[in-house]
């Protein structure tokens, strides 16, 4: 089984218009794995029947008992997050603010604090409109669990993979560099870095493949909005040359990304023409690229 | 008074907005920028200031001191994180999964976890005129964004509190690190584009702020490139629309190239100045309770 994952490092560069494309040209061969858990879009294109839902919970969340409680203020004394503060009178902690060390119910004195473990979100297992399967979630507000809520997204997209003998998952991975796209990239046969020509978009192309360098990931690259700077343009490829990464393909700025999402389409069922093309185009190339590595 | 510019979905223009804001209102009074998307730290691209300083910024982890640990095991069956863990007859840290609580450190029994700086990114600080720029970046592969951009936070607290105007440029998206981010915040602006994508994760993004109980309003980038979603939903959730930056390429080749938009395009500049007096009218109301 093999795990293709989308990312961009900057966000807007239409990295799930893309994922999304690829899902419909992967058709039933793949499962689809929604790991932009905090602003998930996916499903807005491949309309998921949410068939499956599944509360999720992770970590940690202290409690305190009023009625135990002798104020002698110990925990919010140890508290590192200031998460615990006297509400009314009462020693109340702040269910934003806490993250769940355990710190304070270890040494209350009274057992007056408990921790809980509390909803962090909640993870769905889909059929979308191409027939095939689809997980994905919602991660609840606040919530400061995207990173595990992102593995389990994975795993369980890897549980239907073998279920179902898919021999690949493509991932819509998470914005930036931190533990959610750290997660997203565990694992995976191969990286596609969806960027577009301005200095922000190279500025993040760069930062986010030292990460997928680090991990030692095969690469590939999509430029989005190719000619809104050439010069910036002709950068990015000179840098993708000199990385050895595969140079996928150019996609034009369009306005057809945004009208295909208003028609709840994905790129490729709103225009068949030159951006199709291109993709089916680079979507050969990925699978080109994952039996090479055999 | 502080205003966090910040958004469910990456790329409806942030830092756009917050960069171009910064310039237009230093022109006639003192202003701070903070870029607090650390992750992927882009407003300084868009300014031209001079380095005043730059500090490496650390986290507390704890160290293992092998000759006064007697290997009770306590701080592995402490830690919640799984940061610290013993295998045979060592006890080893992952910083990375640090949260910096101190309670292995502070409940070991022989002190054998003192806790020692570990380095996670840097802030700089730059200026020009009335404006203050800082620029927290995180150290890649380090994985946790919320450390460094509370102590982007407080150093801000600790040397602007005399009347400056803050802008915090905050990372995208509705988890921890938008939470610390927006936490000080008098105000929250939130840009979002006309699409399904940018309402979807506007309506995230307003039911984080709510839960926050904080005052926030809505600026519409790209306006006319979508549809009226947006609009029809802010008038029902009675949401203040404070801009509408209309669908434009040039802004978008602007932005490509590093350039601050509203000194060529006199749309955006007007825009833009609807924005600032919002902020005006807001900085009133707080100035007067």
């Amino acid at each position: 089984m093999k795990e293709i994952v989308v990312i961009s490092g900057k966000g807007g560069t239409g990295k799930t218009s893309i994922s999304a494309a690829f899902a419909m040209l992967g058709g039933n061969d793949l499962v689809v794995a929604d790991c932009d858990v905090d602003a998930a879009d996916m499903h807005l294109l491949l309309k998921p029947d949410f068939n499956t839902k599944v509360d999720f919970y992770s970590g940690q969340l202290a409690v305190i008992d009023s009625e135990k409680c002798t104020d002698c203020g110990k925990c919010a004394a140890v508290c590192r997050f200031n998460a615990i503060s006297v509400i009314d009178g009462n020693f109340t902690v702040n269910p934003i603010k806490c993250e769940g060390c355990g710190y304070c119910s270890r040494i209350c004195p009274v057992e007056a604090i408990s921790n809980i473990q509390p909803k962090a979100g909640q993870w769905y297992e889909s059929k979308i409109k191409n027939g095939s399967t689809m997980v994905h979630a919602r991660l609840g507000i606040g919530a400061d669990n995207s990173g595990k809520l992102v593995a389990k997204v994975k795993n369980e997209a890897r549980r239907v993979a073998a279920e179902r003998s898919k021999e690949m998952i493509l991932v819509d991975g998470a914005p930036g560099i931190g533990c959610p796209v750290v997660s997203s990239l565990s694992g995976a046969a191969l990286v596609v870095l969806v960027t577009e020509p301005s200095v922000s978009g190279f500025h993040d192309l760069k930062r986010v493949y030292q990460l997928v360098k680090k991990f030692k990931i095969k690469a590939a690259c999509i430029i989005n909005k190719h000619d809104l700077n050439l010069d910036v343009s002709k950068q990015i490829h000179d840098f993708v040359k000199e990385e050895g990464i595969l140079q996928l393909s150019n996609l034009p700025y369009s306005p057809s990304f945004t009208r295909a999402m208003i028609q709840g389409q994905t790129i490729i069922e709103y225009d068949a023409a030159e951006i199709k093309a291109s993709l089916v185009d680079s979507w050969e190339k990925i699978l080109k690229s994952l039996n090479q590595k055999i | 008074m502080k205003i966090a510019i910040a958004s469910g979905k990456g790329g409806t223009g942030k830092t756009t907005l917050a960069t171009n804001l910064a310039v237009l209102i230093a022109e006639t009074e003192r202003v701070v920028l903070a870029d607090l998307d650390v992750e992927e730290p882009n407003s300084g691209l868009f300014i031209k200031a001079k380095l005043l300083s730059e500090d490496v910024k650390y986290k507390m982890i704890p160290q293992w001191d092998e000759d006064t640990c007697t290997l009770c095991g306590l701080c592995q069956e402490v830690c919640n994180f799984h940061a610290v863990i013993q295998l045979g007859d060592q006890i080893m840290v992952f910083p990375e999964l640090c949260h910096s609580c101190y309670a292995c450190s502070e409940l070991c029994p022989a002190a054998a976890l003192p806790m020692k700086a570990y380095r996670m990114g840097t802030m700089k600080h730059y200026q020009s005129g009335n404006l203050n720029f800082i620029e927290s970046r995180l150290d890649i592969g380090q994985e946790q964004a919320v450390p460094l951009i509370a102590q982007t936070n407080d150093f801000i607290s600790d040397n602007f509190n005399d009347g400056h105007l803050v802008l915090l440029d905050s990372p995208p998206g509705t988890s921890c690190p938008v939470i610390e981010a927006t936490a000080e915040a008098d105000y929250v602006i939130l840009v979002t584009e006309p699409t399904p994508f940018g309402l979807h994760d506007l309506k995230l993004a307003v039911d984080t702020i709510r839960q926050m109980k904080k005052d926030f309003g809505v600026v519409i980038n790209r306006d006319g490139a979508g549809d009226e979603q947006v609009l029809t939903y802010c008038k029902i959730e009675n949401i203040k629309v404070l801009a509408r930056i209309p669908d434009d390429r040039n802004v978008a080749e602007l932005y490509s190239r590093g350039q601050l938009v509203y000194p060529e395009i006199a749309e955006f500049r007007r825009e833009l100045e609807k924005v600032y007096s919002h902020i005006q009218q807001i900085n009133f109301k707080i100035d007067v309770e």
